[in-house]
């Protein structure tokens, strides 16, 4: 039996520029609806911050199915960036997100920079909206289709557009599917970003060889899971050197333990994003799991362990 | 409506046939609150391979205390199950989604296709049971025999009266269920199926046809079955996607576009 312990709790809040958590462990975009989808499985208020599915300015209805697929640890998805639109998400979601006591970041997504400065523009006038999160892994319409995500100059032009039309603090969420994503990370540091995210999805594919047939009607997508966190830890830890803005570690984090080995390789906070499918508790088991190993390791603080790996062997 | 996930502990594991098997599972929060039609994401192992949580429609709720889930083995998850043991635990998310509308007071006919005659007895228990209000007639597929003999005896039991086919021969009619389906049609109110998309496009198109009402529930890949993943749609009416999770399982049959 473990003596009672008389250390009081470790403190868990952490800031990502201006915008203050009470904890570090957050909902990744697309894994948690617009939070009521979870109001019977998860204590809303637990959640650090609950960043909700990515909003364009019109409606989008998505990508024809199947739309996702099983694979080893880990799953595929090509959703489409199905969501309900600006308008649906301020008079039908907010009103409920305005009452679960958790810090609200709204994930933007659009196909030209103007669309995303208008969703910036619009949203800060919007009463419980703490945050915006940039989504670059659209597609560019207007210059034919090239990735925000994977183009700096791209990335660094939607991230002051957002800069310019909003107070609220803004992080850019990166795509791993770039050679090297301290270059998108810089680029969006230097463009005012308060915060990078990252990793977004892992551009994948899987095949049935009985019908030959793709498993996915849209051919390819997005790959997350436990199968991509050694990718988005290593690429958390790139980052982290590279850029002195807060990062937010995201890809595969289903447990505390996967969540503390972000924190050490510097990350300020973490996504929980698939495991939310498979398990509504994990977050909150991770945020509980985190303070656990602060009280085991001595440390009153989560700051005491964000960044501390050591390298020397 | 509640929604719980709770640590179901297996009571029995019942061999229907080589390929069916049925799981009794102790899930008070679940049984208390099932409705004929929901479904529950239950997880199909311990690891993180495979990842996901398997959908099953709720094939019987006991006095708020235990439910019961319909097996067939077709993959790693489905083995899984179909070789857990009573005291085994085996976490369950549920009741999940929109259920079948059994207020029906005229007759129904209730047509299901192997595994998907598992919510069927569900429903078959909460129709009414008078038999000057409403009759019931089951109409049961399978390949074969051997998964037929259990599941036809307690539709029985519920004062259905069923008839049965199979792809082999091995028990009624020798051919599809579907083909028994416009004898039963004249004086039934309404139809309720689950089963093989095919078979419930050959359903849902007589129904049509015939101007009765039909609900249909239906099963698509999914990650959540909360809404969440937006994984499970499907060609809604009105040029729409539907998600099975949350909009069905059960759907009218008129919202579902059967040949996209």
């Amino acid at each position: 039996m473990e003596p009672l312990s008389t250390a009081p709790p470790p403190e868990m809040n952490i800031s990502l520029g201006p915008l203050h958590l009470a904890n570090p462990v957050m909902t990744a975009s697309g894994t948690f609806g617009y939070g009521a989808e979870f109001i019977n499985l998860v204590d809303l208020k637990r959640l650090g911050a609950l960043v909700v599915k990515g909003i364009s300015l019109e409606p989008r209805p998505g990508n024809p199915p199947p739309r996702i697929v099983e694979t080893s640890c880990g799953m595929l998805n090509a959703i489409g960036l199905e969501n309900v639109g600006l308008d649906r998400f301020i008079h039908q979601k907010m009103p409920f997100l305005r009452t679960c006591r958790s810090r609200i970041i709204v994930n933007i997504l659009g196909d030209s920079i103007d669309e995303y400065a208008l969703l910036a523009e619009k949203l800060t006038q919007v009463a419980g909206i703490d945050g915006l999160e940039i989504n670059i892994s659209c597609p560019n319409v207007k210059k034919g289709g090239v990735a925000f995500g994977t183009v700096p100059e791209m990335a660094a032009a939607v991230t002051l557009a957002v800069k310019n039309a909003t107070d609220l603090p803004v992080i850019v969420k990166l795509s791993p599917n770039v050679t090297d994503v301290t270059v998108m990370a810089k680029a969006a540091e230097e463009s005012g970003a308060d915060a990078v995210s990252l990793i977004n999805t892992l551009i994948g594919m899987a095949i049935d060889i009985h019908t030959r047939k793709p498993k996915l009607a849209n051919i390819i997508g997005g790959l997350s899971g436990p199968a991509i966190k050694p990718i988005a830890l290593r690429m958390v830890w790139q980052v982290a050197r590279t850029v002195s803005i807060p990062v937010v570690g995201i890809g595969g984090i289903g447990t505390a333990e996967d969540a503390i080995e972000f924190l050490l390789a510097g990350a300020s906070a973490v996504q929980v994003g698939t495991a939310n499918f498979y398990n509504p508790a994990a977050a909150e088991q991770i945020c509980t799991g985190i303070e656990a190993y602060l009280n085991r390791q001595g440390a009153s603080s989560v700051h005491e362990i964000i960044g501390t790996l050591q390298t020397t062997f | 409506m509640r929604e719980y996930q709770e640590n179901s502990i297996v009571q029995a594991v019942d061999r229907l046939s080589d390929s069916l098997h049925r799981l009794t599972l102790f899930a008070p929060q679940i049984a208390a609150v099932a409705r004929p039609g929901q479904f529950v994401m239950a997880s199909c192992g311990t690891t993180l391979d495979p990842l996901l949580r398997r959908p099953f429609s709720i094939h019987q709720s006991f006095a708020d205390v235990a439910l019961q889930i319909l097996v067939k083995v077709i993959g790693r998850g489905t083995r899984y199950l179909s070789e857990l043991r009573p005291g085994a635990e085996l976490s369950l998310i549920g009741p999940l989604g929109r259920g079948f509308h059994a207020t029906t007071t005229g007759s129904v006919c209730l047509i299901g296709g192997g595994i998907g005659i598992a919510p069927l007895l569900f429903l078959a228990s909460h129709l009414p049971t008078s038999p000057e209000c409403s009759a019931c007639t089951v109409l049961l597929g399978s390949q074969t025999k051997a998964d037929l003999i259990v599941l036809s005896e307690e539709f029985i039991q519920f004062g259905c009266q069923v008839h049965t086919a199979t792809d082999d021969g091995s028990l009624g009619h020798h051919g599809y269920i579907s083909n028994l389906l416009p004898a039963v049609l004249p004086g039934v109110e309404k139809v309720f199926t689950c089963g093989p998309h095919a078979m419930m496009t050959t359903v849902a198109g007589l129904c049509l046809e015939a101007d009765i009402a039909c609900e249909a529930s239906l099963e698509a890949h999914m990650a959540c079955g909360l809404g969440a993943c937006l994984g499970c749609a499907i060609h809604g009416s009105g040029n729409t996607y539907k998600h099975v999770c949350k909009h069905g399982p059960v759907f009218d049959a008129r919202e579902i576009i059967w040949n996209p």
